[in-house]
This record gives structure tokens, sequence and C-alpha cells, in this order.
């Protein structure tokens, strides 16, 4: 008792704060959140700030093709830098058409890809079968435009083509003589290079389908198979079309392996063997060889077209995923 | 019960398609990644990485002066966008409840969606178009532009996943919020987040479109940063669409060496993130 430190055994010297202080205190925010809170904000600012210049950019630099051509732009197709004279018709047809394509191929066998991941596969395989998909966003679109031209594009017309022709060449769609760069290698290359972001993204969408619907499905009697068809698939489906029409973003604005494969021709055609354009890949070739300040601003024209299209289409999709993952951001962890 | 055969028999044939469907979206990762050991191995050697372009006809050369412009212009685009990026991830995470966080977590998704090339094109017009001329510090900004909206998702999503509970223990002892913020979440988070950002360089590593009218590529040795400067998928590119065999024997191994950085920063950040998720869930 008698070590007790003197100091303990003075009065309180410092006043009580009252009640009203303390709430005060408690109140006021210290500096240093300020200048956090504050920091933090500027940077994110920096992200709508960049998506406002560039839409504004674009406009501007669009402007004098939008002046002298008008809407009549978008319908005429020729393209013709000699005598200053543009038509984006062809390059729009080509890059629905394409990613066209691509939506076929892609969407069911991503959406099976995605059953097989969620429902169907042994629980030991589905982690390292996601990643390799998963992988297949990782690799560079140069590499797929790459192998698309040594070995896709032959493939297609020296073994794949010669067997389907006898049965399939009295379709309009399959008219004419196939040379290797066409609308349909350009839509192969891009459905492999969708499958994973609509596969990733429909795979989050059924694991977020709550178990009782699949228990329901199983006790009512039906096979895995029909509980998967009947309940699981339509339970999603507002997910499943955002995930397809992700991917149908990506499609459209994919620039470097399609330019690689898809002929680059000026053309609207309806048969797939045909090479044609896209909006992303006529930008690619043609922009740094613009001679006329016309051509480059026709080139403006056609890049906001397409940021205007990606970015309704995106917007569609966060919508459809966002309304069944309540706004946890499904998909951005996966890719 | 004929029925009930077929019904049975209906799901085995779809669960095999499954299978078969899996399968076929797995065979082109398998068929690229072959090809390019098949035609770029033998083709990676010491003087590929230590050598640049030689000229037409004579054979060699090397892919020297494209890594090193690569790793500067990727190097650039880290300097302004992984800061911008992690700073939105965490002012997302941390407050972004309100119809800001909202707004900008959406005009995140449609940036990340915005086509590289159309960034390529407004960065020549901000950026090349005043300076007259293509630099590596054009290719560098428009890379950062594609940064910034995959880190602050990635990030977000990383921040998120800290348990509630460590944040109020650390108020409970007095911090005050930004301390709490910057030195305990935060900090738990910073394996992820790392590897969060290596994901992203990784996919900006191999962009192309962006650099087309930026960054332009060289020909020549260059590291200096307002000149025109080559990178590793430009090359790839040009030696591609190329008519000589030795370009497309180059564009090869170029192809080997870019896919080999990508997927070993990305299959490596996989594993990290995996192991970390886990642990905080």
């Amino acid at each position: 008792m008698t070590d007790v430190p003197a100091a303990s055994l003075e009065p309180e010297v410092v006043p009580r704060p009252t009640a009203e202080e303390r709430w005060r205190a408690l109140r006021t925010v210290s500096r240093g959140d300020v200048v956090y809170r504050s920091l933090l904000t500027l940077l994110t600012l920096c992200l709508p700030a960049v998506l406002l210049v560039i839409a504004l950019e674009l406009l501007v630099a669009a402007l004098p093709g939008i002046r002298a051509m008008g809407l009549s732009f978008l319908v005429h197709s020729e393209w013709d830098a000699v005598h200053d004279r543009f038509g984006a018709l062809p390059l729009i047809v080509g890059t629905v058409y394409s990613s066209a394509i691509a939506l076929v191929i892609a969407v069911p066998l991503a959406l099976a890809c995605a059953v097989f991941l969620t429902e169907f596969a042994p629980r030991w395989l589905r982690q390292p079968v996601a990643t390799l998909i998963e992988l297949l966003a990782a690799v560079p679109s140069v590499i797929y435009g790459l192998w698309g031209i040594f070995v896709l594009i032959p493939l297609l017309r020296d073994h794949l083509w010669p067997v389907v022709k006898p049965v399939l060449h009295w379709l309009p769609i399959f008219s004419g003589v196939f040379y290797g760069p066409s609308m349909l290698a350009a839509g192969v290359i891009l459905a492999i290079m969708i499958l994973p972001y609509i596969a990733a993204v429909t795979r989050e969408v059924l694991l977020a389908v709550p178990p009782a619907q699949r228990e329901a499905g199983l006790a009512l009697g039906a096979t895995r198979w029909e509980t998967v068809w009947t309940v699981i698939l339509p339970y999603g489906r507002a997910g499943i079309m955002g995930a397809v029409i992700l991917g149908l973003g990506r499609a459209l604005g994919e620039t470097m392996a399609v330019t690689m494969v898809i002929g680059n021709n000026h053309q609207v055609a309806l048969s797939v063997l045909k090479p044609g354009y896209t909006i992303a890949s006529v930008i690619a070739n043609e922009f740094a060889e613009s001679v006329t300040r016309l051509q480059v601003s026709s080139l403006f024209y056609v890049g906001l077209v397409l940021f205007v299209i990606t970015l309704v289409v995106n917007a569609l999709a966060r919508f459809l995923v966002w309304r069944v993952a309540r706004g946890s951001g499904v998909g951005s962890t996966a890719l | 019960m004929k029925g009930r055969l077929i019904r049975r028999l209906t799901g085995s044939l779809m669960t095999g398609l499954t299978y078969g469907a899996a399968a076929v979206a797995v065979l082109p990762l398998a068929a690229i990644l072959g090809m390019l050991i098949v035609k770029g191995a033998g083709s990676v050697n010491l003087d590929f990485f230590v050598k640049s372009a030689v000229p037409l006809g004579e054979s060699g050369g090397g892919f020297a002066y494209a890594i090193v412009g690569t790793l500067i212009i990727v190097g650039l685009a880290c300097l302004v966008g992984l800061p911008i990026g992690v700073g939105t991830g965490i002012y997302l995470a941390e407050f972004g409840g309100g119809w800001f966080g909202f707004t900008v977590r959406f005009l995140a998704d449609i940036l990340n969606g915005t086509p590289s090339v159309v960034i390529g094109i407004v960065v020549w017009s901000l950026v090349v178009k005043p300076m007259g001329h293509f630099s590596a510090f054009a290719g560098g900004c428009a890379l950062a532009i594609i940064l910034v909206p995959i880190v602050a998702r990635t990030t977000e999503e990383m921040v998120r996943l800290v348990p509630n509970s460590l944040r109020e223990a650390a108020l409970a002892l007095g911090y005050p919020r930004w301390r709490t913020s910057l030195f305990v979440v935060v900090r738990t988070a910073r394996a992820a987040i790392v590897t969060g950002c290596l994901v992203a360089v990784a996919r900006v590593a191999g962009e192309t479109a962006p650099l087309l009218f930026t960054a332009f590529g060289n020909q020549f040795f260059s590291t200096r940063i307002l000149q025109p400067m080559a990178a590793l998928p430009l090359q790839i590119y040009d030696y591609a669409v190329g008519p000589y065999d030795d370009w497309h024997r180059l564009a090869w191994a170029g192809a080997l060496v870019l896919i080999g950085l990508v997927l070993v920063l990305s299959l490596v950040a996989r594993l990290v993130v995996g192991r970390g998720a886990r642990r905080h869930a």
C-alpha cells in the first residue's frame, strides 16, 4: 500500500467534460478523416471525369464528319478516301453480324459450361475447369488473332468446309468461294473469346439460385436435368440474359483478333464465307494512315457510334445482372 | 413406364452434353498453348531477349526492344492508373453506399466495357495530336485508362471481404476512422489488392489496339518516353500480318513470351486471391 505513486493520490485536476462537450467531441470528425476522405473522393472523381472526357472528345472530333454527312453516313456503304466519300453501313452491319455469329456459337456452349460447373460436374473438377475457362479470358487478343491466321483459318478452309460443303452450300449464308479470312472466321474467334465471360457470369447467377428451388424441383420428382431446365435456368433468366448481353458488348468492341481474320473489305454480304469489316477493325487499320481531315473525322464518327452502342449494351447488361445479384457486382470478381 | 425411361435417358444425354460443352470450351486454350509452344519455343533463346530487330533478309534478331518497350509503357500506366484505381476501390468499399458510389460503380463498368480502340483514338486526339508525334507516354495514358476501372472493381471486392468485426474492434480501441480504414482494413486486404492489381496489369500488358496510335511502335531500341516506342503486342501484330516466314517465326516466339507473362501473373494471382478469400470468409 505504501508503494502507491504519489500522483494518484492527488485530486483530479482536469475538469470533467460536460455532457454537451462530450456529444460535440463525438460528432466532430478528426482532421485526418477529412483529409483521407477528400483524397479518396478526389481519386474517385477521376473515373467519371475520364469517361466524360472520352465522350466529349469523340463528339468534338466527329463533329466535322457529322456536319458534312449527317445521319446518311450510317446508311451509305461507299468508303472512298480518294474522293472523300464515306459510309458506315458495311461496318455497322459487319460489327453486328460477326457478333451475332459469335453469340449463336458461344451462348449454348457457355450456358452448358455454367450448368456443368454448378450442377453436374464432380466437386473436385469444378474449380480446375472454371479456372481453365477463365484463363481463356486472360489470353491477349493479338494472340487469338495470330492463332486465327495460322491455325483456325486453315482448319476451317481446308478441313471443316470441304466436309460440310455438300450439305450446306445451297444455303444463301454459305454461298460463294471460301478463301479463308471471312465473317465466319471472325465469328468463331469472337465466340471463343466471349465464351469465358458469358460462362463466368452465368455461373455466378446459377450459384445465386437458392438451394430451396433446386430441392423443390427434385422433391417433385423431376430428374436433375428437368430441375435445371424447368426450375434453375428460368429462375436465373434475367441474370443469364445479362451475361449474354455482356458477352455481346465484348464482341462488338473486340479489335485485334477480328482485324486479323475478317478480311477487311467494305462490303455488305449475306454469306458468312465472304470477307467483311467491323467498326473497331476499320479504326485499327485506317486511322494511322488517314489522309484527309474528313477521313479522320469519319473514323471518330464510327468510333462514337461504337461507343454509344457498347454503352447502351453494357448498361443493359449491368442492369439485368444487378437485379439478380443485388448490386454485389457479379462477374467482376471472376474477370 | 416408358415415359420414365425416356426422361432418364434425356437426363443422361443432356448431362453428357454439358460434359462435352465443357471439354469444347477448354479445347481452344489447349490448342492455343500447344501451338504457341510448338511454333514458338524453338525461337525463344538468348538472342531473342538481348537482340533487337535486324534488317530484312538477315536472319536472327530478337525482341529485346519490344520487351523493354512493353515494360516501360506498362510501368507508366501503373504509375498513373494504380493509385487512382486502388483509391477509387477503397472509396467504393468504405464510403460507396450512396448514390455517388452507385454511379461510380456503374460508370466503372461502362468504362470497362468501352472498346480499347476507342480509348486509343481519344488519347491520340488529346495527347498525340497536341504533341505532334507518337510517344510511349501516350501509350501509358491509354493503358492507364483501361487499368483504372478493373483495378477499382477488384480492389473494392477485396476490401469488402475484410470482416466488419475487425473495423469495429479498431474503432472501439479509439482509432480514428481514417487510420482504421488505412492501417487495419486496407492493410488486411493488402495481399489480395496487390494480386488483383497484378491480374489487371497482366490484362493490360497484352493490349494492342490502344497502342496502335499512341506508342505506335519503333524498329529500334528506345527508352525515351516522349518518342515512339515498340511494344510486345504491337510487334507480334506487325510480324503476324507481315509476309515473311522469319517474321511469323518471331511473332510466334513473341506470343509465347507474352502469354507466359500474362498467364503466370494471372495464375499466381488467382491462387493467392483464392486462398486469401477463403481465409477471410
